[in-house]
């Protein structure tokens, strides 16, 4: 038996049976959805998911179909991973999809070029003068909304005390109204070349990673993060502790408003385009990746790095249920299902530990 | 028998009051405490004790009243201003977060940080853990690893840790709501002698207990609080008897017989 560094008063504590970090347990969950595909790919289509069955590609992956996984899940990867600080909080926002809505349309009418080619105007030009702006200028409006529509949900929770279900349902609604209303309707297209390279290619994807490597680091490392497990762990010992619940509460919600706003900048720069229903459904998607990713709704447990490999096991599903040819019904069916599984099976954890108390 | 009386004040509250809308939970306390003194609040379930408490450590805002810390009058605002002061304070329904671990509990609020950057200051975690292995080390309790969260912890484990942070941090008064209430006999012993230790230091605590035996056995004075008002100060020395002091509590003696002793 390994005698621990950190036991104090004799009691002994083996580091090698050490409970497993939870993140374990979602890679293996991970693993097994993989195992799952591959044996039903094996069974009905003579193929296999991820790997290179045929030698038709130079590694032993398929990774053109990877590449489609990370890339189909990154960009509302990037809202999950705001998400995940919020449900750590022990808070919730619904309002994410909407932001993403009205942040892709004003960014998106900052982006615009006045010529599609030499001599033909684009016909979606939104205002006659504002046209072929430096790429920052499209990158700051539409942070500035994020963060406008995030700071709004963080006051309206800090202060007026109502629930964060309510104070996010009505900013969902309000911003798809605002994003409706921005260009009565119309879909906003043709950026600049600069503004459509934000999310050009794998850029999506090299964006989620180092926007999960950086809260990573600011969860485990700052005192932001610490304070953030702590409120939603015990809201009130962090408040006689002198922790300022308010201020954090608006700086999380606001940080959640901003990851909206850029996975808003880089979808529209992928797509090429705006449109008022951009983003209809992601906060669910992204709650989802959250709790799958092991972060507990009750707050205070949950990391970056479990929603990150929650995002993925999510894209194996979707990828998966294409790769057999099943209908996307049934995709949706069975992420219902496993939502609610993970969240069961979070409460059951809960119990559990209480138990031992 | 120290005496106190000429003892440098370090705490002083007069006419503090507390009202709950129409409930007076607290009415006109006049309390002393000096250096070094261990005095020992008592009374009944609702009589006010914790209001008391919840006043002095402005986790609520008092009705009315002064509260004189060092000769200097205070308005604190939130519980961090009084701890920023040196008021400590171990809570009677545990102020502690579940999921964390023992050095992030004993260090809430007041994080060490490596490098100042506002809300995304860097974390000194290693500084934190060492400075809680050796405030623990002190205190003489068993916790196999302080890295765990603190959920799967004993009640007297989780009762150390809380009382290890008002330890760990040099206090000029220390405040404890019924530290012991939920401890075993071995646990209890442990918290008793944190408070011995304290004595040895020469810090001021308050405790709040219903424990006549651990009173008579640490404290040096026994404030009786009866229907949200002081009823009785009474210095242990050897004519003061348990029975006296249940007889204030219950409303059995009154006041008048001994005078303020402050
Ligand atoms: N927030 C509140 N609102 C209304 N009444 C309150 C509130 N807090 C306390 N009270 C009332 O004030 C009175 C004093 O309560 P307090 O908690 O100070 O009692 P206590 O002496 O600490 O009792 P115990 O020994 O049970 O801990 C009680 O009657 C209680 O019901
Ligand atoms: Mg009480």
């Amino acid at each position: 038996m390994s005698q621990s560094s950190h036991g104090i008063g004799g009691l002994t504590f083996d580091e090698k049976k050490k409970a497993r970090a939870p993140e374990w347990n979602v890679f293996f969950a991970l693993l097994l959805i993989v195992g799952i595909f591959e044996g039903l790919g094996a069974l009905l289509m003579g193929q296999s998911l991820l790997f290179d069955s045929a030698d038709r590609f130079d590694s032993i992956f398929n990774e053109a179909r990877l590449k489609i996984i990370i890339l189909q899940v990154a960009i509302i990867g990037i809202i999950a991973l705001g998400s995940t600080q919020v449900i750590i909080l022990g808070g919730i926002d619904l309002s994410p999809g909407s932001i993403v809505g009205v942040t892709a349309m004003i960014a998106m009418s900052f982006a615009q070029v006045a010529e599609i080619s030499a001599g033909v105007v684009n016909p979606k030009l939104m205002w006659a003068g504002i046209s072929d702006l430096p790429v920052i200028v499209p990158i700051v409006i539409g942070l500035a909304v994020g963060i406008a529509a995030g700071a709004i949900n963080g006051l309206l929770i800090a202060y007026t005390r109502i629930p964060p279900f309510i104070a996010t349902l009505g900013m969902m609604v309000f911003a798809r109204g605002a994003a409706k209303w921005w260009s009565k309707g119309q879909p906003i297209s043709f950026p600049t070349d600069s503004y459509a390279a934000l999310g050009a290619g794998m850029m999506p994807v090299f964006i989620f990673i180092a926007l999960a490597i950086l809260f990573h680091l600011i969860l485990k490392y700052t005192v932001y993060g610490k304070h953030t497990y702590a409120i939603g762990s015990n809201e009130q010992a962090s408040r006689m502790s002198g922790i300022k619940v308010e201020h954090h509460k608006v700086l999380v919600y606001t940080i959640a408003g901003a990851l909206a706003a850029l996975a808003a900048i880089v979808l529209s720069s992928k797509n090429l385009t705006a449109q008022a229903g951009m983003g209809v459904m992601y906060e669910l998607d992204a709650i989802a990746m959250t709790v799958i990713g092991g972060v507990s709704l009750s707050g205070g447990r949950g990391s970056i790095l479990g929603t990150v490999l929650g995002s993925l096991i999510f894209g194996v599903i979707i990828s998966g249920f294409t790769f057999l040819k099943l209908d996307a019904y049934y995709q949706e069916m069975v992420k219902g299902i496993i939502i609610v599984g993970a969240v069961v099976l979070d409460q059951y954890r809960q119990k559990r530990n209480a138990s031992r108390m | 028998m120290l005496d106190y009386t000429n003892a440098e004040v370090v705490l002083e509250t007069r006419d503090l009051t507390k009202h709950y809308g129409g409930v007076h939970a607290l009415e006109g306390a006049n309390f002393k405490i000096h250096k070094g003194e261990h005095v020992a609040i008592m009374g009944d379930n609702g009589a006010g004790k914790s209001t008391f408490v919840r006043q002095i450590t402005a986790v609520e805002q008092r009705t009315r009243g002064d509260i004189i810390l060092n000769g200097q009058p205070t308005q604190f605002d939130s519980p961090i201003e009084a701890r920023e002061a040196g008021i400590e304070t171990v809570f009677q329904n545990l102020a502690l977060a579940d999921d964390l671990d023992v050095p992030s509990n004993l260090f809430l609020g007041r994080e060490k940080v490596k490098f100042k950057l506002g809300p995304f200051s860097i974390l000194d975690n290693k500084a934190m853990r060492e400075a809680t292995m050796a405030g623990l080390v002190k205190t003489g309790v068993k916790i196999p690893n302080i890295l765990n969260s603190i959920q799967n912890m004993s009640g007297g484990q989780r009762q150390c840790v809380a009382i290890a942070r008002t330890a760990a941090f040099h206090s000029k008064l220390t405040i404890m709501d019924e530290p012991t209430a939920a401890l075993g006999v071995q646990e209890t012993a442990q918290v008793e002698n944190i408070i011995r230790t304290l004595k040895e230091q020469q810090e001021p605590v308050i405790l709040i207990s219903h424990n006549m035996r651990q009173v008579f056995d640490l404290m040096d004075r026994i404030v009786v609080f009866r229907r949200g008002r002081i009823c009785a100060n009474l210095t242990i020395d050897g004519s003061i008897k348990p029975e006296d002091v249940v007889a204030y509590i219950t409303g059995a003696k009154t006041g008048e017989e001994f005078p303020e002793a402050m």
